[in-house]
């Protein structure tokens, strides 16, 4: 059951969002973000959403796959509606019963956050699922490489964050032995209250402690023994090379996001209250 | 001072010592010990080394002598003619001797087969076509090629362990040092790795140095060293070593089941000749008894 998680979800597919460099993708995205948060009004919205759906047309991820992952902010999405709904005031009150007033910009605003959060999520994971893990390291450390020069260990955060992914089945299994070793030896996981429940969880954690610490000198001596000495002097089996269609993604970013502000900033346009 | 001649061997070990301090549980140094204690070898370039012994016979820490992951404490040990305490030979000695561990799972560093054996070479500043070259080539050598894209998780043991292998090949080393690598596999892991490294033999013509402890691996050496306690107490072709039946139990080995069987049937007073390693050789001398 452990190793049905998924995490890093690339969804493998042929598609020209799949083909582009990691760090359009991850540029791409930054700015979508940013996008949704300098616009507010509903045009500003309907271009989003154009861009967005465009965007998971080209990628071939199927719709209900992107949606699924939108589950476990389901609650966070309900808490911030709820909250923006009965508490924000201003303009014309729209109901009113009892304690609780909706008003006219209570009733904008949650469903603008409504709608950016999810956007927010869907576009983050359209990068997640086009991508694979170690394209997004490399990308990442492609994209902040500049920051070697005021001594941030760039190529080091990378390597450590393609080896934890490469590492997280290997543990996933292991602690799955582990919690079977320790329940055929009466271990009890699933009954009593939370903190019994974080007490039996002790006889899982040490011994995967230990061997993750084993795993990891082992790593390194094997890392050490095939020459491995830093991010100097290395080549790249799989160079990251800007193609022209990773600069005419750019392009279109940057159009969309002239349009977006232009259009949700300074276009006075209103539909009934949005 | 005079300059030592450089040995021609691909590895040579002269009086080699590797010391170890000893702790109790505080951490304090209670004493030190001899892991390896004045140990002689010489591997020719080309042949095939087996080094057998049983757990903790220091047989490991011999093999991490040989691309400097260990520098010893007393003695030299020369690899491809450096001195392995030169700190400006260490990544040439790790580039002519590779190394293959254990544990196939704590070895391979890349998320997909190919960018795992083209770590190795991306290390030593390979440019990038070479690269792509080498992990081609490499794989096809230990017959991985299909498995290219494939995640390692998805592998079984002694296909990782090929995976392992192929990754050193593609260093272009002069030697390879496999260390147990049979140790945690079934014994189907077991043929495909021994299998891969004959192949590595017969087409690169690299230097083999096997450690292991399973006798069945080593009848294909040229040379057999059998490690205990620190020493090594015998040194021949296999043959030699395998019809000292009674000496090598002595130091806690076990022969070839086949050899087991001949010594066995030898000692009924049937007349067969000392140290069959194969199960051919044994049906032959059979038939030869009538």
């Amino acid at each position: 059951m452990i190793r049905d998680i998924t995490i890093g979800q690339y969804y493998p597919a042929e598609s020209r969002i799949h083909r582009l460099d990691p760090r359009v993708k991850i540029v791409c995205t930054l700015v979508f973000l940013v996008s949704l948060f300098v616009q507010n009004n509903i045009l500003g919205y309907v271009v989003a959403t154009l861009f967005l759906g465009a965007v998971i047309r080209l990628s071939k991820v199927p719709l209900k796959y992107i949606l699924r992952g939108l589950k476990p902010i389901v609650i966070l999405l309900m808490f911030t509606v709820v909250m923006n709904l009965f508490l924000t005031r201003g303009g014309n009150t729209l109901v009113h019963f009892w304690i609780f007033t909706i008003t006219e910009n209570g009733l904008r605003t949650s469903v603008f956050m409504a709608v950016r959060l999810i956007y927010l999520v869907t576009g983050s994971s359209i990068m997640t699922f086009t991508t694979s893990p170690n394209g997004l390291t490399d990308g990442i450390e492609k994209l902040l490489h500049p920051l070697n020069r005021i001594n941030v260990p760039v190529h080091e955060v990378a390597m450590i964050m393609s080896i934890a992914l490469r590492f997280i089945p290997i543990l996933l299994e292991e602690t799955d032995k582990i919690m079977k070793a320790q329940q055929a030896r009466g271990a009890d996981f699933e009954s009593g209250n939370i903190i019994q429940r974080a007490k039996a969880m002790v006889p899982i954690l040490v011994p995967l402690f230990v061997s993750a610490f084993r795993r990891a000198s082992d790593l390194a001596m094997a890392m050490e023994a095939r020459c491995y000495h830093g991010g100097e002097g290395r080549t790249k089996m799989k160079p990251l090379k800007y193609k022209s269609r990773d600069r005419v993604a750019y392009l279109l970013t940057l159009v969309y996001f002239v349009v977006i502000v232009a259009v949700g900033r300074f276009v006075p346009f209103k539909l009934w209250i949005f | 001072m005079e300059a030592k001649a450089v040995p021609k061997e691909m590895i040579h070990a002269e009086q080699l010592v590797y010391e170890y301090d000893k702790r109790d549980e505080e951490g304090n140094i209670i004493g030190s010990e001899r892991a390896i204690d004045g140990i002689d070898i010489d591997v020719p370039q080309g042949s095939f080394v087996a080094i057998l012994g049983h757990n903790g016979s220091g047989k490991s820490t011999l093999a991490k002598h040989m691309n400097a992951i260990l520098v010893p404490t007393g003695g030299t040990m020369w690899v491809d003619g450096k001195d392995t305490r030169d700190p400006d030979e260490l990544w040439n000695i790790r580039q002519s001797a590779g190394m293959v561990f254990q544990n196939p799972d704590n070895q391979i560093i890349g998320t997909v087969v190919e960018e795992d054996v083209g770590f190795g070479p991306e290390n030593l500043g390979v440019p990038t076509d070479e690269i792509w070259k080498r992990v081609e080539d490499s794989l096809r050598s230990v017959g991985m090629l299909e498995y290219r894209k494939a995640s390692p998780n998805k592998l079984s043991g002694g296909q990782k362990q090929r995976v392992a292998i192929a990754g050193v090949i593609a260093m272009e080393p002069k030697c390879i040092v496999l260390d147990e690598p049979t140790a945690m596999l079934d014994p189907n892991g077991r043929k495909e790795v021994i299998r891969a490294v004959q192949k590595l033999r017969k087409e690169k013509h690299v230097t083999a140095i096997l450690i292991t402890h399973y006798m069945e691996e080593v009848v294909d050496a040229d040379q057999v060293f059998v490690m205990d306690d620190g020493h090594i107490v015998m040194h021949g072709t296999p043959r030699e070593i395998f019809s000292q039946v009674d000496t090598l139990k002595s130091y806690r080995m076990d022969v070839p089941q086949v050899t087991m069987l001949a010594e066995e049937l030898r000692k009924r007073g049937l007349d067969l000749p000392r140290g069959i390693l194969r199960r051919e050789e044994l049906v032959e001398a059979l038939c030869r008894l009538r």
